[in-house]
């Protein structure tokens, strides 16, 4: 067999199923590469690779590997919770914390047949959009060591990308599988929110977050996405609808064929007047992909959201509103760390002091932010105030998808991968990072990222944005732009390793 | 205590209570608010839990839909407006008895809102309004072990047990009860007493308040006579009984009079019932107060009870207590007052079941408010822990009116039901309890009596009847009370005067 970390998922079902590999196989090749990469790289937070081999040899035993997902090795962000298997979020606070239960999603996968890898860096609690904040040390991104993978899911974009991992979960609040997808050159989707299981993902902002598949090509992605999406009695915000067909939709679209769709490009997400802040050569290879699209038969448009650029304030108002409430419960008390208990202080002075050591800045910042604009006195006009900026955005999206396009499309990031460490020290830059993914989370609605090309020897990536619950056109359009440019994006970083 | 107090008539004098209650019910539903844990009391500390009612990382609430139909109930039980569209909130503080860092409760937009239920105190009714009622999950519990007090303070460690926390839990708010003057604290106690007995009605709680699944905090606060504004409140935390209830009023109003006597200022705060005393003591001060940060739950969808479906519920209610007292007043013929000594000698419901055995209402009266109610004061409980049932009450009732047993007897074989030797019937056969019949055995007595008495015979066969009662006393020794006395009476005229 050739390198069996090339492969995407699809041609390791294919190989697994014909018998010409075996998942303890593909494991172990995935088990060496982490040991060759990650010390360079720092993907991974945690691998336990007997385990993963063990797992891999019950499947191989049970003669089921290549039948679905059975066989092929995943990675997590660490922010899911795994039975047994140390669970951190990134934070300091929950260091050594071995989960009693598993996530929903993680239980799919383990019903499925999986083999988990190990957990991935991520932004501390999925703050961020560098994978920079993470208290265990920041993830390199394979395209260029010296820059930023993207975040909060950096550390599953890094591995995905470097070929540490077939695919990868992460989660999204604001943009953090969509950004990291897009600068390391991956297929990354938000499903709409409610449509995966929230159950056992350590929540940063629980009416943003959602979990969604990484991966090197979109039917690859698309094939996560229906193995952990689907109702949840556990999750009160889950919706009981059946899982679009996501698999179909990236087979079809791969087909090349677009013709009747209709496409809208956000004009305040890097268009006419709209451009400060966005690298040029992100707004070049996203108006060549939008040609693809036009070439593939469909019909575009320029479109007008005009409440997208109040997406960021509110954004950072939610969020941190909720996560000031999220992270209450780590105190110390029952798990993770628990700081000054020598019995000279009381349980205020112990909760404080496990909270002051055991969140890093950006968590603290968050916390204070949230805390601040709960207050009585400031709910109204913070709180109050961006949950109607957030009806605003919903609206526009509502009228363009009611009215004028079956998708609308826009840069992921506005910018290729920066350097790590450029913008430490200056949140708001950081933040910036999130403009084009903001409007879609906070309207819950699905969008996903694609390759689309490289600036400055960087990946870029498309968003596409759609309707609650259409998630299927997402990947349409995306396997469209994917087969207009010929073959997975990391197969150029792959050629450039060689 | 040593804080100076006023005596209490003589707070009225020149001043108006205003109370309010917030009472906390558990529910008695079979698992927790938002997760499946089982919900059973005493059960070993920290066995009833989970991921979700531990607050561990990752977790997500479920709503209970049993609770949400229990506190609608309670709401159409109290003539509330039950809401369309309610939403559960997130009440921030950090306490080491909740674990998520939040209380999940509802905050502006409850399920109940605007009812009332009224009171009786000595014959004058007294309205007190509901302002809302809302669902919300209970806490753990925390045990302080070592300092003196079992309070946190002081102690050396604290163990806390969680198989409380997410016990769902309905709070009843009412408004400020202005106008109940002297009889405010009576009024207050009345008012639980009505809403434990609804709910204990709906079959919604066990509501034992010494079990903590009703515990009420009590507002109260007093104003000059005649202000319009109304004073500074105390709230008077987790009284846990009716008479706790009065009490708390009670000392309140002495205790705050003082201050205001001596041109002082009733801080707002929280303060502590010592049972043992009836005394009060300062707890958290409000002025300090923490901010909630209330906000909507994002975790749960917000609950829209169908119109529909809240009738069916309304349709359903059970007859509720005031209906019933009504009906059985009217049934059993009694006046206000003795329906009164009825309730709250706690004998009502005995009554009916026994009147629904077959006694008559009278008889089933006289029996518990008489020789029952002597008894469970005797030995200390309560009526209803006498192992006694109406049945057997009903039962001791019928065999005095068909003469089996006199009154006298029939407190024998009561002796015998309690001490555990079965149904009255069967213990006046085994004791041989019944009253003698005019038997030759009687007629021996009653023959051995008048002859061992020439001289009391002598007096009545010359006119003095009346002494004919000292030869009735002698059989009726002679029978050990077993003998009817009339039939005595009868058969001694006969043999004495008759013939």
């Amino acid at each position: 067999m050739s390198d069996l970390t090339a492969l995407s998922v699809v041609e390791l079902q294919q190989a697994l199923s014909a018998g010409e590999t075996t998942s303890v196989e593909v494991t172990r090749a995935h088990l060496d590469r982490i040991a060759a990469e990650d010390g360079a790289l720092g993907a991974y937070l945690h691998v336990d690779g007997e385990a993963a081999l063990r797992r891999a040899g019950e499947i191989d035993a049970a003669g089921t590997a290549g039948t679905g997902l059975a066989g092929i090795p995943v990675a997590l962000k660490d922010v899911f919770v795994t039975e047994g298997v140390p669970t951190t979020s990134g934070s300091r606070i929950l260091e050594g914390w071995r989960p009693p239960y598993d996530a929903t999603v993680a239980r799919r996968l383990k019903d499925a047949g999986t083999v988990l890898l190990g957990k991935t860096n991520m932004d501390e609690f999925a703050m961020g959009s560098s994978t920079e904040n993470s208290a265990y040390g920041p993830t390199r991104n394979p395209w260029d060591h010296d820059r930023i993978p993207g975040g909060s899911s950096g550390g599953s974009s890094a591995a995905v990308a470097g070929r540490l991992a077939p695919f990868a979960l992460g989660t999204d609040t604001g943009g953090s599988i969509r950004q990291p997808a897009a600068v390391t050159g991956l297929v990354g989707h938000k499903p709409t929110y409610g449509s995966v299981s929230r159950y056992g993902l350590i929540a940063f902002s629980s009416s943003l977050d959602q979990a969604g598949p990484m991966a090197r090509t979109v039917l690859d992605a698309a094939l996560l996405h229906e193995a952990i999406g689907g109702h949840d009695p556990r999750d009160s915000t889950s919706i009981d609808a059946p899982v679009p067909t996501v698999v179909e939709a990236a087979r079809r679209g791969a087909g090349g064929d677009l013709a009747g769709l209709r496409v809208g490009v956000v004009r305040e997400l890097g268009g006419d007047g709209a451009r400060e802040g966005y690298d040029a050569g992100v707004l070049e290879r996203v108006a060549e992909a939008v040609a693809l699209l036009e070439g593939a038969g469909a019909e575009v448009r320029e479109v007008s959201c005009p409440s997208f650029g109040l997406a960021l304030p509110a954004y950072y108002l939610i969020a941190p509103s909720e996560a000031s409430s999220n992270l209450a419960r780590f105190e110390g008390m029952r798990f993770g760390i628990r700081v000054g208990d020598d019995g000279t202080r009381d349980i205020d002075e112990v909760m404080a002091l496990t909270r002051e050591q055991g969140f890093g800045p950006e968590v603290k910042r968050r916390i204070i932010l949230g805390t601040y604009a709960l207050s009585a006195g400031y709910y109204d006009a913070y709180y109050g105030q961006a949950q109607k900026v957030r009806t605003l955005i919903d609206r526009d999206f509502t009228a363009a998808f009611d009215d004028d396009v079956d998708v609308l499309v826009s840069p992921t990031s506005p910018t290729v991968a920066w350097p790590i460490g450029a913008r430490v020290d200056d949140p708001l830059a950081m933040y910036a990072a999130d403009l084009c993914t903001l409007p879609a989370s906070l309207a819950g609605v699905p969008a996903i990222s694609v390759p689309c090309g490289l600036s400055e020897g960087l990946p870029v990536g498309l968003q596409v944005m759609a309707p609650a619950l259409a998630d299927d056109r997402c990947y349409r359009v995306a396997a469209a732009v994917e087969a207009a440019l010929g073959a997975p994006l990391t197969d150029r970083l792959a050629e450039r390793a060689a | 205590m040593s804080e100076p107090l006023v005596e209490f008539d003589d707070v009225l004098t020149r001043y108006e209570p205003v109370i309010g209650l917030e009472t906390h019910v558990e529910l008695g539903t079979e698992s927790k608010m938002f997760c499946g844990c089982a919900t059973t009391f005493g059960a070993e500390p920290n066995t009833q839990t989970c991921p979700v009612c531990l607050g561990l990382p990752g977790s997500l609430p479920v709503a209970n839909a049993a609770a949400v139909e229990s506190t609608i109930r309670i709401g159409l039980a109290l003539g509330c407006r039950i809401a369309s569209w309610s939403r559960f909130a997130r009440k921030n503080y950090f306490y080491p008895d909740i674990p998520k860092g939040f209380q999940t409760s509802q905050y502006d937009e409850p399920l109940c809102t605007a009812g009332h239920l009224d009171v009786e105190v000595d014959g004058e009714t007294y309205r007190v309004e509901i302002e809302r009622v809302h669902l919300e999950e209970d806490t753990g519990k925390n045990l302080h072990v070592g300092g003196a007090t079992g309070r946190i303070h002081g102690a050396d460690h604290s163990l806390v047990d969680f198989n409380r926390a997410g016990i769902p839990l309905v709070e009843i708010v009412t408004r400020p009860v202005p106008g109940a003057g002297a009889k405010a604290p009576e009024v207050a106690r009345a008012y639980v007493t009505e809403l434990r007995e609804i709910i204990q009605t709906l079959g919604a709680s066990d509501v034992r308040m010494e079990q903590g699944s009703l515990r009420c905090d009590v507002n109260t606060s007093l104003a000059p006579t005649g202000s319009l504004e109304w004073g500074t409140r105390t709230e008077t935390k987790n009284v846990n009984s009716l008479r706790s209830v009065e009490r708390a009023v009670r000392y309140e109003m002495r205790r705050q009079a003082a201050v205001l006597d001596a041109g002082g200022r009733v801080l707002q705060e929280t303060r502590h019932l010592h049972e043992d005393t009836g005394s009060t003591s300062p707890g958290r001060s409000k002025e300090e107060a923490t901010d909630y940060r209330y906000f909507p739950e994002p975790d749960l969808v917000p609950l829209a009870p169908d119109a529909e479906w809240v009738e069916k519920l309304a349709a359903g209610l059970p007859e509720l207590p005031a209906a019933r007292r009504t009906r059985l007043q009217q049934e059993w013929g009694l006046s206000a007052t003795e329906m009164t000594w009825l309730v709250n000698a706690g004998a009502l419901g005995l009554v009916e079941r026994t009147v629904a055995a077959g006694a008559s209402p009278a008889d089933a009266r006289k029996w518990w408010l008489g020789e029952l109610a002597r008894r469970s004061n005797d030995a200390g409980v309560e009526l209803t822990e006498l192992a006694v049932t109406p049945a057997q009450v009903a039962e001791l009732t019928a065999l005095v009116a068909e003469g089996t047993v006199n009154d006298k007897l029939a407190r024998q074989a009561l002796d015998g039901v309690l001490a555990g030797e079965g149904d009255p019937r069967a213990v006046v056969q085994a004791r041989g309890l019944a009253v003698m019949g005019e038997s030759d055995e009687l007629g021996a007595a009653v023959d051995a009596a008048i002859a061992g008495a020439p001289d009391v015979v002598a007096k009545v066969r010359g006119g003095k009847v009346q002494a004919l009662g000292a030869l009735v006393g002698a059989v009726m020794r002679t029978t050990r009370g077993q003998a009817d006395a009339a039939t005595v009476k009868r058969m001694l005229e006969e043999r004495v005067l008759g013939g």
